[in-house]
């Protein structure tokens, strides 16, 4: 199939792209790397009269790491930041998750800021995002606004970002001391999205004690979920297992074509005891 | 409906086009400029038969609009072969490994493999299946394909090709 017509706008700048969100309202969208965008338009699942294509603007590609945290565009390609020093080493993690999404040739496309902002709750850098306390900065008719990722996602391809308004770049805080990060899924084939899967990062004492521990769970429900309890259990002394068997109680994740919810939840607790027995011997070495 | 001005360099020749905002980059190439080898499967960017060059880069032509290239250089099947026709290594490993039967995703997998090796150095089989993980076929169950981004990233014999007899282009 064919997409609908639509009208083609590449602002130079967030405000002109801001200005004409503004001014065509809902009849308008954001392309970044039209990864998941033009499928749905190809597909006719979705059409909008004006496309505004965000990859003309400067200042939206840069990755840029302080002591504290690493600043990823949001129009950084996933393979630019996959290939990124400055991931590889302040934000381990989102290094760990981006090969896991799609294909090369996907990736040398499909931006971080992209997928983010679409919310499919199988996705992986989102739980990336909630695992590590992220902070994105959106621009909009009203100005900047900062907003914590437990605050961003807010259901299905549904997020806090509001009308007019473009997502511009995601910090990812750097984490210090001693520690580990893993990213562990189980897909259908290579490259699909994942039945379910677990980000996680941990931080061991001077006697490898766990003292600080993130659990983000993706394709576990309509969003992704941070597994609190099994966090707070593994820095209280339990074990990997009954970490990874709390995580999974408590969510209550979709059954489809797939894979049923009962499989799922199997499989994140799988996903989880993995990810994190992977992240305390990194955290080890 | 509105036709806009774009150039493209495709395969080191410009090409000035008019095309509809809508227009895909893959219909571009195979309905304006008559470049039939970059070959559609599913238009949603599962199946990587559309499989280009942009900047360099493999990328699936089904998702961009031809429109966001202008001055844009793409790099299609038809380009990869020397001027004389010369086969470029993975291609002549596809023809010794028999990569190939109908040939729907040849395109495809040859842009997509030919990107991917000059990239990597040392791949191992996992990284080769791995990097051919967004290029489906529907016909050889991938063995050959496989044998043949081995036998053109190591210049190593492959089971079931001929050992001795790799392509050097
Ligand atoms: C074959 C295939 C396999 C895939 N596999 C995976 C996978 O395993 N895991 C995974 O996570 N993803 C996967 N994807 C999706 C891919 O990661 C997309 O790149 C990503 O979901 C969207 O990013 P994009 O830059 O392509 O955004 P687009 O497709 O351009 O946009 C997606 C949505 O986000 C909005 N948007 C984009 N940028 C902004 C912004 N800066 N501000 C506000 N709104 C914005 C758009 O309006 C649109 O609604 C796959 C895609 C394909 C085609
Ligand atoms: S036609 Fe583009 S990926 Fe299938
Ligand atoms: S050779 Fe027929 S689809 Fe691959």
């Amino acid at each position: 199939m064919k997409p609908r017509a639509f009208q083609y706008h590449a602002p130079e700048s967030v405000g002109e792209a801001v200005g004409l969100l503004e001014a065509h309202g809902d009849d308008a969208k954001v392309l970044a790397g039209g990864q998941s965008l033009v499928p749905m338009l190809n597909l006719r699942l979705t059409s909008f009269e004006h496309l505004v294509d965000l990859n003309r603007i400067a200042g939206l590609g840069t990755i840029e790491r302080s002591s504290g945290t690493v600043r990823v565009g949001a129009v950084v390609r996933q393979a630019a930041a996959e290939r990124s020093p400055d991931v590889a080493v302040g934000a381990p993690l989102l290094a760990r998750a981006l090969p896991h999404i799609g294909h090369f040739q996907i990736r040398n496309r499909g931006t971080v800021g992209g997928s983010i902002a679409h919310a499919d709750p199988a996705s992986e850098l989102p739980a990336v995002a909630l695992a590590l306390d992220a902070t994105l900065e959106v621009s909009g008719p009203a100005g900047v606004r900062i907003i914590a990722a437990d605050e961003f996602f807010l259901s299905t391809w549904e997020t806090a970002i509001g009308d007019g308004e473009i997502l511009i770049s995601v910090d990812f805080p750097s984490w210090g001391g001693r520690c580990g990060f893993a990213v562990e899924e189980i897909a259908r084939r290579h490259g699909d999205f994942a039945l379910a899967g677990a980000a996680v990062g941990v931080g061991l004492d001077e006697d490898l004690r766990v003292v600080r521990c993130a659990i983000g769970l993706f394709g576990v429900g309509s969003t992704p979920v941070r597994a609190h309890d099994a966090e707070v259990a593994l820095t209280g002394g339990a074990s990997i297992g009954e970490a990874a068997a709390l995580a999974a109680a408590d969510i209550d994740p979709p059954g489809d074509v797939h894979a049923t919810a009962m499989y799922r939840k199997e499989v994140a607790a799988v996903v989880v005891r993995r990810a994190l027995a992977a992240a305390i011997e990194e955290a080890c070495l | 409906m509105t036709l806009v001005p774009i150039n493209l360099t495709v395969n080191g020749e410009r090409h000035a086009v008019a095309v509809e905002a809508r227009k895909l980059l893959s219909d571009v190439l195979r309905e304006d400029l008559h470049l039939t080898g970059t070959h559609v499967g599913c238009e949603h960017g599962a199946c990587g038969a559309c499989t280009v060059l942009l900047d360099g880069q493999a990328v699936r032509s089904c998702l961009l609009f031809a429109i966001q290239l202008d001055r844009s250089e793409i790099t299609t099947v038809e380009g990869l072969a020397g001027g004389d026709g010369t086969l470029n290594r993975f291609q002549a490993a596809m023809q010794e490994c028999h990569g190939l039967q109908c040939g729907f995703c040849t395109p495809g997998v040859v842009v997509s493999m030919t990107a991917y090796l000059a990239d990597h150095d040392q791949p191992d089989d996992e990284d080769l299946r791995v990097a051919l993980s967004g290029n489906l076929c529907r016909c050889t169950g991938y063995q050959g394909i496989v044998n043949a981004a081995r036998l053109s990233s190591r210049g190593a014999a492959v089971a079931g090709g001929r050992p001795g007899s790799g392509p050097t282009a």
